[in-house]
């Protein structure tokens, strides 16, 4: 329970992490330009808020990164080891609403899905998310909280190195998207990947990341450490000088007309 | 002491109220038959009491008289024994290739451009409307017989299966694929199940259609078969016989709902709406 083990056991999930490089990475839909030569590197381990208005082009940032689509110019190099699928966290849970709930985890493994001791696995994902007696319903049996639970449940089954999030928690209540918050932050701290969590929710990035990146106009507007410790209490001083420092720059232009 | 009391009551009590619920059950499930029997008394009656003459039409007890007859003879089952392997030959049949072209239609834009359009104007012809060329082109053999139920049921469960793989949330197949499942597997988990309720829905229309189908042909064109046997009936002025075979062809397509049914139960339990039932 020490600070030392902690540290120890974190260093070592960060073995299983990637890094990754984006270098001038361009979308365009039709005539619209979403992202324009976007830079970005992101250390393995390491969880990075992307935030953003409606529109700047953060949810296509990260459909790039999760490889749903293909960026028009340049590449996105994961740490050179073969073998990195990200797992995606979309908005909706995404279930199929006709396999029962730990068949829903166990799509996460992908192939190794038929491997010996896979419904094992299956069965401790879902334990970990606090839904271990859940597993023989129907996904439509679950509240939209569990739902999601269960996704994060499939996403992390086969523990990627990388994880996207693209605002997963935005369709949840208030109350249960703290309890969520939380379920994330300590399975990355178990698991070490690197996150990607898209999100307008300045207090939900700032809670979360370890660092966070502002896009506008498809460009890193800015990019910021978050040095609070963890874990962050939204109460705290700095959490809300740092929260009003990020909102001042996203509405800025907006208060100045 | 009063708890074990009330330990020892509870399952009790429990029980008699699943009996409870088992009984209204039961009597909810029976009260569909309310209605017909009902019917029944009252042409009993009205053929009893000379309302209803037995040239217009025949007593509910001389029905089971003609159907016991029959039965005895052999005719009845051998009839419907042919009626109703056609009709299945024709499902299998049309619904075969109604379901290969549905998925061919709804999985690849190609295959719908190709095709789609002459299988909704195809689909306008009432195939019943070309008996006058089947009999020339097949005569009165069972070919005939196959031929006109297979088209039959081949439209709603080509339309269907086409409408409920196009219909799948394309997040699921987005997501599906981005864990990994190939072509064969998102087919079989995503694509095929997502499909299922559509499908049902196109298998239903289609046993109507069946029926319909095989009724007519049988009347029209054949020398056996249920549809025959009512023909002939009527030739001899044995409305008995005809009633009896209307009262079949009822018997038979409820058979086939409630086959649908239970399949649709146990192939469709995850929908929220089948629960209760």
């Amino acid at each position: 329970m020490s600070l030392a083990e902690t540290a120890s056991s974190r260093r070592a999930a960060e073995a299983s992490a990637a890094s990754l490089a984006l270098r001038g990475i361009a979308k365009a839909f039709g005539d619209k330009k979403v992202l324009r030569g976007l830079d970005l590197d992101v250390a393995a381990g390491q969880f990075v808020a992307v935030i953003g208005r409606s529109g700047c082009g953060k949810s296509t940032l990260l459909r790039l990164i999760a490889g749903l689509d293909a960026p028009d110019a340049d590449a996105i190099a994961f740490d050179g080891t073969a073998g990195v699928a990200p797992r995606v966290m979309f908005q909706e849970p995404r279930l199929l609403p006709w396999a029962n709930v730990i068949a829903n985890v166990e799509v996460g493994l992908g192939a190794r899905r038929r491997e010996a001791g896979a419904r094992q696995r299956a069965l401790d994902a879902l334990a970990a998310v606090g839904l271990a007696d859940r597993a023989a319903d129907w996904p439509g049996a679950l509240s939209g909280g569990q739902k999601q639970r269960v996704a994060l449940a499939r996403a992390l089954v086969s523990r990627p190195r990388v994880l996207a999030l693209d605002e997963p928690l935005g369709a949840l209540d208030a109350l249960t998207r703290i309890e969520m918050q939380s379920l994330l932050e300590s399975a990355w701290r178990r698991e070490g990947f690197t996150a990607l969590l898209v999100t307008h929710d300045v207090a939900e990035a700032v809670s979360l990341a370890d660092r966070i990146v502002l896009l506008e106009d498809g460009a890193v507007a800015i990019d910021l450490e978050v040095a609070l410790s963890r874990p962050r209490l939204r109460g705290s001083p700095e959490f809300g000088r740092l929260e009003e420092t990020i909102l001042e720059r996203l509405l800025g232009p907006s208060r100045r007309n | 002491m009063s708890d074990a009391v009330t330990a020892l009551q509870r399952p009790l009590r429990a029980t008699r109220a699943a009996l409870r619920l088992d009984v209204r059950r039961r009597l909810a499930a029976a009260a569909g038959w309310i209605v017909p029997a009902l019917l029944v008394v009252v042409w009993q009656s009205g053929a009893s009491l000379g309302w209803l003459p037995d040239s217009l039409l025949p007593s509910p007890f001389a029905v089971v008289a003609a159907g016991w007859r029959l039965t005895r003879s052999g005719d009845l089952p051998r009839n419907v024994e042919v009626s109703f392997l056609r009709a299945i030959a024709g499902l299998v049949v049309g619904g075969a290739i109604g379901f290969g072209f549905g998925l061919a239609n709804g999985l690849s834009r190609t295959s719908d451009r190709l095709t789609d359009t002459t299988l909704q104007m195809a689909r306008n012809i009432p195939h019943l409307a070309l008996i006058p060329l089947v009999i020339v082109w097949f005569g009165i053999d069972e070919a005939a017989k196959l031929f006109l139920v297979a088209l039959g049921v081949f439209f709603p469960i080509y339309a269907n299966t086409a409408h409920g793989v196009r219909s799948i949330d394309p997040h699921l197949i987005e997501m599906a694929q981005s864990y990994g499942m190939q072509r064969l597997e998102l087919f079989r988990r995503v694509i095929l199940p997502g499909a299922l309720p559509s499908i049902f829905v196109g298998l239903r229309y289609a046993l109507g259609i069946m029926w319909l189908t095989l009724i007519v042909a049988e009347t029209i064109a054949a020398q056996s078969g249920v549809g025959y046997m009512a023909m002939q009936a009527r030739e001899f002025l044995q409305l008995d016989v005809v009633v009896l075979a209307i009262a079949i062809y009822a018997l038979l397509g409820k058979l086939a709902d409630v086959v649908v049914r239970a399949l649709e139960r146990a192939c469709l339990a995850w929908r929220p709406t089948l629960h209760g039932d």
